[in-house]
Protein backbone atom coordinates (compact mmCIF):
# COMPACT_ATOMS: atom_id res chain seq x y z
CA UNK A 1 0.00 0.00 0.00
CA UNK A 2 1.35 3.42 -0.99
CA UNK A 3 1.74 5.81 1.92
CA UNK A 4 -1.01 8.37 2.18
CA UNK A 5 0.23 11.71 0.74
CA UNK A 6 1.08 14.25 3.35
CA UNK A 7 -1.14 17.35 3.56
CA UNK A 8 0.31 20.29 1.66
CA UNK A 9 0.40 23.99 2.42
CA UNK A 10 -1.56 26.15 -0.02
CA UNK A 11 0.46 26.54 -3.23
CA UNK A 12 0.90 30.30 -3.15
CA UNK A 13 1.11 30.75 -6.94
CA UNK A 14 -2.06 28.75 -7.63
CA UNK A 15 -4.23 29.00 -4.53
CA UNK A 16 -6.50 32.05 -4.65
CA UNK A 17 -5.99 33.69 -1.27
CA UNK A 18 -9.21 34.56 0.59
CA UNK A 19 -9.71 38.25 1.35
CA UNK A 20 -9.10 37.64 5.07
CA UNK A 21 -5.67 36.17 4.28
CA UNK A 22 -4.75 39.09 2.01
CA UNK A 23 -5.71 41.55 4.75
CA UNK A 24 -3.79 39.55 7.36
CA UNK A 25 -0.48 39.68 5.49
CA UNK A 26 -1.20 43.27 4.40
CA UNK A 27 -1.41 44.24 8.07
CA UNK A 28 2.18 43.12 8.58
CA UNK A 29 3.43 44.63 5.31
CA UNK A 30 1.76 47.99 5.99
CA UNK A 31 3.16 47.95 9.54
CA UNK A 32 6.68 47.49 8.17
CA UNK A 33 6.07 50.20 5.54
CA UNK A 34 5.05 52.66 8.26
CA UNK A 35 8.62 52.55 9.60
CA UNK A 36 9.41 54.76 6.57
CA UNK A 37 6.69 57.18 7.69
CA UNK A 38 8.29 57.39 11.15
CA UNK A 39 11.70 58.05 9.57
CA UNK A 40 10.23 60.79 7.35
CA UNK A 41 8.52 62.47 10.33
CA UNK A 42 11.67 62.37 12.48
CA UNK A 43 13.74 63.73 9.55
CA UNK A 44 11.31 66.64 9.19
CA UNK A 45 11.39 67.36 12.96
CA UNK A 46 15.19 67.19 13.15
CA UNK A 47 15.44 69.52 10.11
CA UNK A 48 12.98 71.97 11.69
CA UNK A 49 15.02 71.92 14.91
CA UNK A 50 18.19 72.66 12.90
CA UNK A 51 16.68 75.81 11.37
CA UNK A 52 14.89 77.25 8.34
CA UNK A 53 17.49 76.21 5.71
CA UNK A 54 17.56 72.56 6.76
CA UNK A 55 13.77 72.53 7.01
CA UNK A 56 13.42 74.05 3.54
CA UNK A 57 15.67 71.34 2.06
CA UNK A 58 13.59 68.48 3.50
CA UNK A 59 10.31 70.29 2.92
CA UNK A 60 11.25 70.80 -0.74
CA UNK A 61 11.29 67.02 -1.19
CA UNK A 62 8.05 66.59 0.78
CA UNK A 63 6.31 69.26 -1.32
CA UNK A 64 7.57 67.82 -4.65
CA UNK A 65 5.29 65.47 -6.60
CA UNK A 66 7.15 62.35 -5.45
CA UNK A 67 7.03 63.53 -1.83
CA UNK A 68 3.30 64.13 -2.09
CA UNK A 69 2.86 60.71 -3.71
CA UNK A 70 4.78 59.07 -0.83
CA UNK A 71 2.66 61.07 1.65
CA UNK A 72 -0.56 59.98 -0.06
CA UNK A 73 0.50 56.31 -0.02
CA UNK A 74 1.61 56.70 3.62
CA UNK A 75 -1.79 58.02 4.70
CA UNK A 76 -3.52 55.17 2.85
CA UNK A 77 -1.19 52.60 4.42
CA UNK A 78 -1.53 54.19 7.86
CA UNK A 79 -5.32 54.18 7.69
CA UNK A 80 -5.36 50.57 6.49
CA UNK A 81 -3.17 49.50 9.43
CA UNK A 82 -5.40 51.67 11.68
CA UNK A 83 -8.72 50.17 10.48
CA UNK A 84 -7.50 46.59 10.29
CA UNK A 85 -5.85 47.08 13.69
CA UNK A 86 -9.25 47.94 15.18
CA UNK A 87 -10.50 44.69 13.61
CA UNK A 88 -7.69 42.87 15.42
CA UNK A 89 -8.62 44.57 18.71
CA UNK A 90 -12.22 43.36 18.29
CA UNK A 91 -10.93 39.81 17.73
CA UNK A 92 -8.72 40.11 20.82
CA UNK A 93 -11.82 41.06 22.80
CA UNK A 94 -13.49 37.90 21.46
CA UNK A 95 -15.77 39.37 18.78
CA UNK A 96 -16.13 38.91 15.04
CA UNK A 97 -14.76 35.43 14.38
CA UNK A 98 -17.88 34.07 12.63
CA UNK A 99 -17.60 33.32 8.94
CA UNK A 100 -19.81 36.00 7.37
CA UNK A 101 -18.63 38.57 9.93
CA UNK A 102 -14.89 38.27 9.15
CA UNK A 103 -15.56 38.99 5.48
CA UNK A 104 -17.93 41.83 6.29
CA UNK A 105 -15.43 43.53 8.62
CA UNK A 106 -12.74 43.06 5.97
CA UNK A 107 -14.82 45.10 3.49
CA UNK A 108 -15.71 47.64 6.19
CA UNK A 109 -12.02 48.09 7.05
CA UNK A 110 -11.12 48.59 3.36
CA UNK A 111 -14.01 51.02 2.85
CA UNK A 112 -13.12 53.00 5.99
CA UNK A 113 -9.49 53.16 4.79
CA UNK A 114 -10.55 54.76 1.50
CA UNK A 115 -12.97 57.17 3.22
CA UNK A 116 -10.43 58.30 5.86
CA UNK A 117 -7.68 58.72 3.24
CA UNK A 118 -9.92 60.86 1.02
CA UNK A 119 -11.14 62.84 4.04
CA UNK A 120 -7.65 63.71 5.26
CA UNK A 121 -6.61 64.81 1.75
CA UNK A 122 -9.74 66.95 1.39
CA UNK A 123 -8.75 68.62 4.69
CA UNK A 124 -5.14 69.02 3.50
CA UNK A 125 -6.04 70.46 0.09
CA UNK A 126 -8.67 72.79 1.60
CA UNK A 127 -6.15 74.06 4.17
CA UNK A 128 -3.53 74.48 1.45
CA UNK A 129 -5.90 76.59 -0.72
CA UNK A 130 -6.83 78.68 2.32
CA UNK A 131 -3.23 79.45 3.34
CA UNK B 1 0.32 44.22 34.75
CA UNK B 2 -3.02 42.48 34.83
CA UNK B 3 -2.90 38.83 35.78
CA UNK B 4 -4.95 36.90 33.27
CA UNK B 5 -3.90 33.52 34.65
CA UNK B 6 -5.14 32.12 37.92
CA UNK B 7 -2.58 31.49 40.69
CA UNK B 8 -3.40 27.78 40.33
CA UNK B 9 -2.42 27.84 36.64
CA UNK B 10 0.87 29.46 37.63
CA UNK B 11 1.51 26.94 40.37
CA UNK B 12 0.87 24.03 38.02
CA UNK B 13 3.59 25.40 35.78
CA UNK B 14 1.48 25.25 32.64
CA UNK B 15 1.70 27.87 29.94
CA UNK B 16 4.58 30.05 28.89
CA UNK B 17 7.41 30.77 31.30
CA UNK B 18 8.62 33.64 29.09
CA UNK B 19 7.45 37.18 28.43
CA UNK B 20 5.24 36.57 25.38
CA UNK B 21 2.07 37.67 27.10
CA UNK B 22 3.57 41.00 28.16
CA UNK B 23 4.72 41.62 24.56
CA UNK B 24 1.27 40.80 23.18
CA UNK B 25 -0.45 42.94 25.81
CA UNK B 26 1.76 46.02 25.32
CA UNK B 27 1.28 45.75 21.57
CA UNK B 28 -2.50 46.01 22.17
CA UNK B 29 -2.23 48.78 24.78
CA UNK B 30 -0.02 50.89 22.48
CA UNK B 31 -2.40 50.29 19.56
CA UNK B 32 -5.34 51.53 21.67
CA UNK B 33 -3.34 54.65 22.60
CA UNK B 34 -2.48 55.18 18.93
CA UNK B 35 -6.14 55.25 17.85
CA UNK B 36 -6.70 58.83 19.11
CA UNK B 37 -3.03 59.88 18.76
CA UNK B 38 -2.64 58.91 15.10
CA UNK B 39 -6.04 60.38 14.13
CA UNK B 40 -5.08 63.63 15.83
CA UNK B 41 -1.65 63.69 14.21
CA UNK B 42 -2.72 63.03 10.63
CA UNK B 43 -5.66 65.45 10.65
CA UNK B 44 -3.73 68.17 12.54
CA UNK B 45 -0.85 68.04 10.05
CA UNK B 46 -3.31 68.00 7.13
CA UNK B 47 -5.03 71.09 8.56
CA UNK B 48 -1.67 72.94 8.61
CA UNK B 49 -1.90 73.26 4.83
CA UNK B 50 1.38 74.23 3.14
CA UNK B 51 3.53 73.61 6.26
CA UNK B 52 5.94 76.51 5.73
CA UNK B 53 8.66 76.82 8.39
CA UNK B 54 7.05 79.54 10.52
CA UNK B 55 3.65 77.82 10.58
CA UNK B 56 5.18 74.44 11.39
CA UNK B 57 7.34 75.78 14.23
CA UNK B 58 4.45 77.80 15.68
CA UNK B 59 2.29 74.67 15.62
CA UNK B 60 4.91 72.49 17.35
CA UNK B 61 5.40 75.17 20.05
CA UNK B 62 1.85 75.05 21.32
CA UNK B 63 2.15 73.16 24.65
CA UNK B 64 -0.65 70.73 23.83
CA UNK B 65 0.91 69.94 20.44
CA UNK B 66 4.36 69.50 22.01
CA UNK B 67 2.95 67.06 24.55
CA UNK B 68 0.90 65.11 22.01
CA UNK B 69 3.81 64.95 19.55
CA UNK B 70 6.16 63.56 22.21
CA UNK B 71 3.55 61.01 23.33
CA UNK B 72 2.80 60.04 19.72
CA UNK B 73 6.49 59.53 18.97
CA UNK B 74 7.13 57.52 22.14
CA UNK B 75 4.09 55.26 21.73
CA UNK B 76 4.62 54.85 17.97
CA UNK B 77 8.28 53.87 18.43
CA UNK B 78 7.34 51.38 21.18
CA UNK B 79 4.57 49.88 19.02
CA UNK B 80 7.01 49.76 16.06
CA UNK B 81 9.64 47.94 18.16
CA UNK B 82 7.10 45.34 19.29
CA UNK B 83 5.91 44.77 15.70
CA UNK B 84 9.37 44.65 14.12
CA UNK B 85 10.48 42.19 16.80
CA UNK B 86 7.74 39.75 15.75
CA UNK B 87 8.66 40.13 12.07
CA UNK B 88 12.35 39.44 12.85
CA UNK B 89 11.42 36.48 15.05
CA UNK B 90 9.28 35.00 12.27
CA UNK B 91 11.63 35.38 9.31
CA UNK B 92 15.25 35.69 10.46
CA UNK B 93 17.37 32.56 10.85
CA UNK B 94 19.75 31.35 12.28
CA UNK B 95 19.18 32.12 15.95
CA UNK B 96 22.31 34.25 16.39
CA UNK B 97 21.34 36.53 13.50
CA UNK B 98 17.79 36.75 14.84
CA UNK B 99 18.89 37.81 18.33
CA UNK B 100 21.45 40.24 16.91
CA UNK B 101 18.82 41.67 14.59
CA UNK B 102 16.39 42.27 17.45
CA UNK B 103 19.05 44.02 19.54
CA UNK B 104 20.21 46.22 16.65
CA UNK B 105 16.58 47.03 15.73
CA UNK B 106 15.89 48.03 19.35
CA UNK B 107 18.99 50.28 19.49
CA UNK B 108 18.17 52.03 16.18
CA UNK B 109 14.50 52.46 17.14
CA UNK B 110 15.40 54.08 20.46
CA UNK B 111 17.88 56.35 18.68
CA UNK B 112 15.22 57.47 16.18
CA UNK B 113 12.72 58.02 18.99
CA UNK B 114 15.26 60.05 20.99
CA UNK B 115 16.09 62.17 17.91
CA UNK B 116 12.41 62.88 17.26
CA UNK B 117 11.58 63.77 20.86
CA UNK B 118 14.69 65.94 21.30
CA UNK B 119 13.90 67.74 18.03
CA UNK B 120 10.35 68.47 19.26
CA UNK B 121 11.74 69.76 22.59
CA UNK B 122 14.33 71.92 20.85
CA UNK B 123 11.71 73.52 18.60
CA UNK B 124 9.26 73.88 21.46
CA UNK B 125 11.72 75.36 23.95
CA UNK B 126 12.89 78.04 21.60
CA UNK B 127 15.90 77.20 19.43
CA UNK B 128 15.96 77.66 15.69
CA UNK B 129 13.75 80.68 15.18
Amino acid sequence: MAPRPRPLSPHLQIYRLPLTVVLSISHRITGAFLVLGVLLLVALLVAAAAGPQAYAAVHGHVAAWYGQLILFLSTFVLFFHFCNGIRHLAWDAGYGYEYPTVNLTAYVALGATVVLTLLVWIVAITAWWGS
Amino acid sequence: MMALRTPLAGARGLGSAKSGFSHWWMSRVTSIALVPLSLWFVFAVAALGGMDYAAFVAWVRSPLVTALLILSLAVTIYHMMLGLRVIIEDYVRPEALKVTGIIVMNFISILIGALGIIAVLKISLGAGS
